[in-house]
């Protein structure tokens, strides 16, 4: 899928000048066009050739499991956290949303949507949804969870979590053209940009 | 530096150089309050300084490094200690960069020691020499660069107690430096590493030929003392697979005779690193730069950042699985402290099997991450 996309509406939300932790931050390449834009930051990254290709682009970054070592990171250390389409692949998102909420008041969070229309589709055909926002096979895929926006947003309520914006993205993670009227069946994936009530 | 095509690999001949840094005239003061009169730094340098300064690379050595980290001396067979990562192409790449590599304060590698003659006696300084603190080390590498004529190194990279004099350096003078890579070292020494080494330091001290460390003028030296703190030291520079992996409990002739001697292959290993050892190495700067390592704890001052904050070096901090001498613990304690001052901080934890000893190693994503890391910085310097 063309991560480009979601990337240009991150940029966009993330204000000027914040300090930025990326959560799966793959090549570096979101950081770097933050960085472009006065922000500073992080990147997290595991998968050792991405981590190889966000440090020889200047991206600072610490090689660590989302899972279970964000104790690392320090209460308020960072202005915004950013969780762009890994948070279905964590073993416990709850845990993971609870870190990201001690890490920093502001939160990019965004996630594919099972129940998207084709995917409905493929359902009622009696097969697995298999999109451009989960492009996987059953059996080699590193999506755990699945959920819809419907069941979404009231996790983000019980980890204390306000939302700011649900921006419903299409297949090519540009902001949808329907906007919020019926996400829940049109979003290929939605992103959020949520604050911590505390 | 020059190239010599003789036998098939491309051989760089270096040499070392020695440099009066601190005379009558400008005395060391160590950290201690220690006064030296005369300090010797012996150096190498690799690559050709740019018109402009800016790229200069410090090699910090570990504990028992020396200046040669890379080339071949002339008529040698074998490379600097550092070879594998220093050279024309490699990832620090003499090519592009001005490489400066050189032997330690305290040291007895061309450098002043305590084994060096007091010029107040004409006798070696014994337990005369002052007690050594990795600052210390830090003010005579930045003396080199005023002799060399280098006021901002493009960056200092340094492993083990190498790394440590590359911490010490970017936190109390952040301006010298761009670029900081600290490989499988520790802001501070656990109580299990303080009490290898004071076990390495009582087996030279008992030796019956330590004389109080005036062994020199008695015409001998604490050859036992000091291979067994070698061999013991060894054993925590390996992790227990290496150990399996290298030797097992293999007999060292084809099968166990059941003695007291040397039985198993690595009783054998561990003679051999030990007596090895004694003729590069010296029991008195084996203590000095021992202790220096055990006093190290950078960011016991609440105030340890302050500098550095204001001016950021970019930090490259690495460990390695197996490593328990140095272990990804103590890597990722400097990395929260860094991090936590909002200093740009890159951390990886490369897997390997060698334990301590990876940092000498060429494997193959810790040399691929300096690479990346140095690539970057040659754009941006």
């Amino acid at each position: 899928m063309n991560a480009r996309a979601d990337y240009d509406l991150i940029t966009q939300l993330v204000p000027e000048r914040s300090r930025v932790l990326d959560l799966g931050c793959g090549d570096g390449e979101l950081l770097r066009r933050l960085m472009d834009k006065g922000c500073t930051g992080t990147g997290v990254e595991i998968e050792p050739d991405q981590v190889l290709k966000a440090i020889r682009s200047g991206v600072s970054v610490i090689e660590l499991d989302i899972d279970h070592q964000l104790d690392e990171f320090g209460d308020d250390s960072y202005d915004v956290v950013i969780l762009s389409r890994t948070l279905q692949a964590v073993h416990k998102p709850m845990e993971v949303l609870a870190q990201i909420r001690r890490i920093a008041v502001h939160a990019v969070v965004s996630m594919p949507n099972f129940v998207q229309w084709r995917n409905r589709l493929r359902l009622l055909r009696g097969r697995m949804p298999i999109s451009e926002d989960l492009p996987f096979e059953w059996f080699d895929t590193p999506n755990l969870h699945y959920t819809s926006i419907k069941d979404l947003e009231p996790l983000f309520a019980t980890m204390g979590f306000k939302i700011d914006r649900r921006i419903p993205l299409d297949a090519k993670g540009h902001a949808h053209r329907a906007g919020n009227l019926g996400a829940n069946l049109l979003a290929s994936s939605a992103l959020y940009l949520l604050h911590a009530d505390r | 530096m020059s190239e010599t095509r003789d036998n098939g690999p491309v051989h760089w001949t270096v040499e070392t150089q020695t440099a009066r840094l601190f005379d009558d005239s400008r005395p060391l003061v160590t950290s201690s309050g220690g006064v030296l009169h005369e300090v010797d730094v012996a150096f190498e340098t690799y690559g050709e300084l740019n018109s402009d300064r800016s790229n200069a690379v410090y090699i910090c050595h570990a504990l028992t490094g020396d200046a040669h980290a890379a080339g071949y001396h002339a008529g040698a067979s074998r490379p600097g200690w550092w070879d594998n990562l220093i050279g024309p192409g490699k990832p620090v790449d003499t090519d592009r960069w001005f490489v400066v590599a050189s032997n330690l304060l305290g040291g007895c590698s061309g450098t002043t020691g305590p084994s060096s003659t007091n010029p107040a006696t004409g006798k070696p300084y014994g337990l005369d020499f002052p007690l050594l603190s990795v600052s210390d080390f830090v003010a005579v590498h930045r003396r080199l660069g005023e002799h060399l004529g280098i006021e901002t190194w493009a960056a200092a990279v340094g492993g083990s107690l190498g790394g440590m004099q590359v911490l010490d350096w970017a936190l109390s003078h952040p301006q010298d430096l761009r670029n900081a890579v600290i490989v499988a070292a520790s802001s501070r020494l656990t109580a299990q590493n303080i009490a290898f080494s004071a076990v390495g330091r009582h087996a030279i001290m008992r030796d019956s030929q330590f004389h109080d460390g005036r062994f020199h003028e008695h015409g001998t030296s604490p050859d036992r003392g000091l291979s067994v703190a070698r061999m013991m030291a060894h054993i925590t520079y390996l992790s227990e697979e290496a150990f399996a992996e290298k030797f097992g409990r293999q007999a060292q002739s084809r099968e166990l005779t059941r003695n007291f001697g040397v039985d198993f292959a690595v009783e054998s290993y561990l003679e051999y690193q030990g007596q090895r050892f004694l003729s590069r190495f010296d029991a008195l700067s084996y203590l000095y730069l021992s202790r220096a390592m055990d006093y190290f704890d950078v960011f016991a001052d609440p105030d340890a950042l302050a500098l550095v904050t204001e001016d950021p070096v970019n930090f490259l901090v690495m460990s390695f699985d197996s490593d328990w001498r140095y272990s990804t613990k103590d890597s990722r304690r400097i990395v929260r402290h860094l991090e936590g001052a909002r200093l740009p901080t890159t951390f990886r934890e490369i897997p390997s099997p060698w334990g301590h000893d990876s940092f000498l190693l060429e494997i193959e994503p810790y040399h691929a991450t300096i690479r990346a890391f140095l690539d970057r910085a040659w754009e941006r310097r």
